[in-house]
């Protein structure tokens, strides 16, 4: 067990590409950092930088409070949970988790041991003769895990885990990592780019984009107060409500206005489920035009027009709105996101 | 088949029987000819039934030192081209599958510029470096040794090839794992890559077996004395220009048993390919 703590870390491909741009995260002793944010945002790079798989090009990541920049991914006593699950195919369930404590040289009777304390965990114990190939999709997660935590590293990193099973059995298993995960106290990071597994998971989220963290924080935290205009349409579904802010608190194509506006606040944020229908006594108040109505059963989108621009609603059940229909929708002062010209957060 | 009439599958069947008979007819009638008196080979019309001097035709053959190839009998021809056989088809394996392994799997300076290096060999067939080959061998005072016979046929950039091609579909994250396991490269080569290609491997053997056994050029020039021979190359000398010369019914035995092997070397590494292919799907 290890805290995890990035420096201003840095990478630069050959070629001049800058993947990650100078990011410091500290992960506390068994939490379970995040990292979230669109492909291509530079976290799996980050993940691989913890792992030893990719040089560091700038900056300082520590272990346990010793820096570990130069040393190899056995060194730094990690385990890593790869996206495609990395199993060798032509070994058994059992060899492939006894397989990283054999190099370690670790003794027969306590790899034995160890992988079928493992796998009673994970409820592998019949399957441990059988190929990859002869399992699951979700068995062969499992192995992976298993393959992760006989080693007992003192940092487990999650690239994307969840993301080839379908959709039910990726919340199983989202649950099953959360409690392994809690019951082992294992310091870790997991990359995902689905803001539903991120919110569920983390102790610490971390959004990412373009090799830059945009805002650290409890999920909660992140989502309440998102510190940015990216960060706000990243996180939740629907996407938060962005609206173009002018002079005087004019919104959109200046049909309406709101109250209470700082200063330089350039866009106007609020969550579709914030919304109140008719008229209530509200720092915010529009008419809207119903576009469109998607029920999913418990709740409706309704997606609808105010101001000249698109807007979604989160509504109860079906709601009493029909395409075509005209609504007054109110926010409240507290619920209402300020954000400057740069996209930040005011 | 499904649907199809009594008639057409009768002529499907005839079609198959007469490319089997066609193919298979004349490796029969070299059997048949092995086990005749050089008499009756020569006498028409040619028997088309076995003879009754198969045991007495292969004893001479293989122990009894023929004439023709200076008085070598034909177990020491088979051991030769065995020897020639197994150490080319094994050399080039291991030093194919080595090149492929750092090629693949190390970034090193000039790592491509060996690869192409590799590569263009491929353009040059073996005819045109024949002649500095055999100088070279002949200033090592290689002929006539086992070494001159297979050394110049070991690098092989066909099989380097096939391994980096197959190298190249192992997934990195298979690689990474494995050094997150504390796999260093000896240990990922011999764990994982080998067992990985064991299909490949087997593939290569074979057909680099019958490369191996059915050389001609290459030990023509390389050897000298008679007990150096391939059996190719013996079979060669015992057919002289003139048929009574010619002990044909000795020559058929010598023919037999030069296609034996590599017919069971197909045949054992063929049970070896199906257990490869169903037990690697992924």
């Amino acid at each position: 067990m290890a805290t995890v703590e990035m420096r201003n870390v840095r990478k630069v491909y050959a070629g001049g590409v800058e993947a990650v741009r100078g990011v410091s995260i500290a992960i506390p002793d068994g939490g379970l950092c995040v990292l979230v944010g669109p492909s291509g945002c530079g976290k799996s790079t980050l993940l691989r930088m913890i792992a030893g798989l990719e040089s560091i090009s700038g900056g300082e990541i520590a272990i346990d409070g010793k820096v570990v920049n130069t040393l190899g991914p056995v060194e730094r006593d990690i385990a890593m949970v790869f996206q495609n699950y990395a199993l060798y195919p032509h070994m058994s369930v059992y060899d492939n988790m006894a397989y990283g404590l054999r190099n370690r040289g670790t003794p027969k009777d306590e790899i034995d041991k160890r992988v079928h304390e493992a796998a009673r965990t994970l409820e592998l114990e019949a399957l441990l003769k059988r190929k990859p190939r002869e399992l699951s999709g979700g068995q062969r997660q499992r192995v992976a895990m298993g393959r992760a935590i006989v080693r007992n590293p003192k940092v487990f990193l999650f690239d994307e885990p969840l993301s080839n099973l379908d959709a039910k059995l990726r919340g199983q298993m989202r649950v099953e990592i959360r409690k392994l995960q809690r019951a082992l106290g294992v310091t870790s990071v997991y990359v995902t780019h689905d803001q539903l597994e991120a919110m569920t998971l983390a102790d610490q989220l971390v959004v990412m984009n373009a090799g830059l963290v945009e805002q650290t924080g409890s999920p909660l935290d992140v989502y309440e107060k998102p510190a940015s205009t990216f960060v706000a349409s990243f996180i939740g579904a629907p996407a938060m409500n962005l609206l173009k802010l002018g002079a005087g608190g004019a919104i959109g194509d200046g049909s309406a206005t709101v109250a209470g506006a700082p200063a330089g606040a350039a866009t106007l944020g609020f969550r579709p489920e914030d919304v109140l229908l008719g008229h209530a006594e509200a720092a915010l108040r529009m008419s809207a035009t119903v576009d469109a109505i998607e029920p999913v059963g418990a709740e409706s989108f309704v997606y609808a027009t105010a101001a000249g621009s698109a807007v979604v609603v989160r509504v109860h059940g079906r709601g009493s709105l029909e395409p075509g229909a005209r609504f007054e929708l109110a926010v409240d002062a507290a619920k209402l996101h300020f954000f400057g010209q740069d996209g930040r957060r005011l | 088949m499904l649907g199809a009439s009594r008639t057409s599958t009768f002529i499907a069947h005839a079609v198959l029987v007469i490319g089997i008979v066609i193919v298979a007819f004349p490796i029969y009638y070299v059997f048949v000819a092995s086990t005749h008196s050089l008499q009756t080979i020569l006498r028409p019309p040619l028997p088309l039934l076995p003879g009754p001097l198969f045991l007495s035709n292969y004893w001479e053959a293989l122990a009894g030192g023929i004439g023709r190839i200076g008085g070598v009998d034909v177990s020491t021809l088979l051991f030769n081209t065995t020897v020639v056989a197994l150490a080319v088809a094994v050399g080039k394996i291991v030093i194919s599958i080595l090149s492929a392994f750092a090629i693949v799997f190390f970034r090193f300076p000039f790592r491509m510029t060996f690869f192409w290096l590799i590569f263009i060999t491929l353009m040059l067939p073996v005819e045109v470096r024949i002649l500095p080959t055999y100088k070279v061998m002949v200033d090592l005072g290689l002929i006539d040794t086992y070494t001159g016979l297979t050394l110049p046929l070991m690098a092989s950039a066909t099989a380097t090839l096939l391994f980096r091609q197959f190298f190249l579909t192992i997934p990195g994250e298979l690689v990474e794992a494995a050094r997150v396991d504390g796999a260093g490269p000896l240990r990922f080569f011999r764990d994982i890559l080998l067992p990985l290609s064991r299909t490949n491997i087997a593939a290569l053997f074979v057909i680099m077996f019958i490369y191996g056994w059915t050389q001609y050029l290459w030990p023509l020039l390389v050897t000298n004395r008679n007990d150096m021979n391939t059996i190719v190359i013996a079979l060669r000398k015992m057919v002289s220009f003139a048929d009574a010369d010619t002990q044909w019914n000795l020559v058929m035995v010598t023919a037999v048993l030069a296609i034996l092997p590599p017919v069971l070397v197909v045949l054992l590494m063929q049970r070896w390919f199906v257990k490869g292919l169903v037990e690697t799907e992924k």
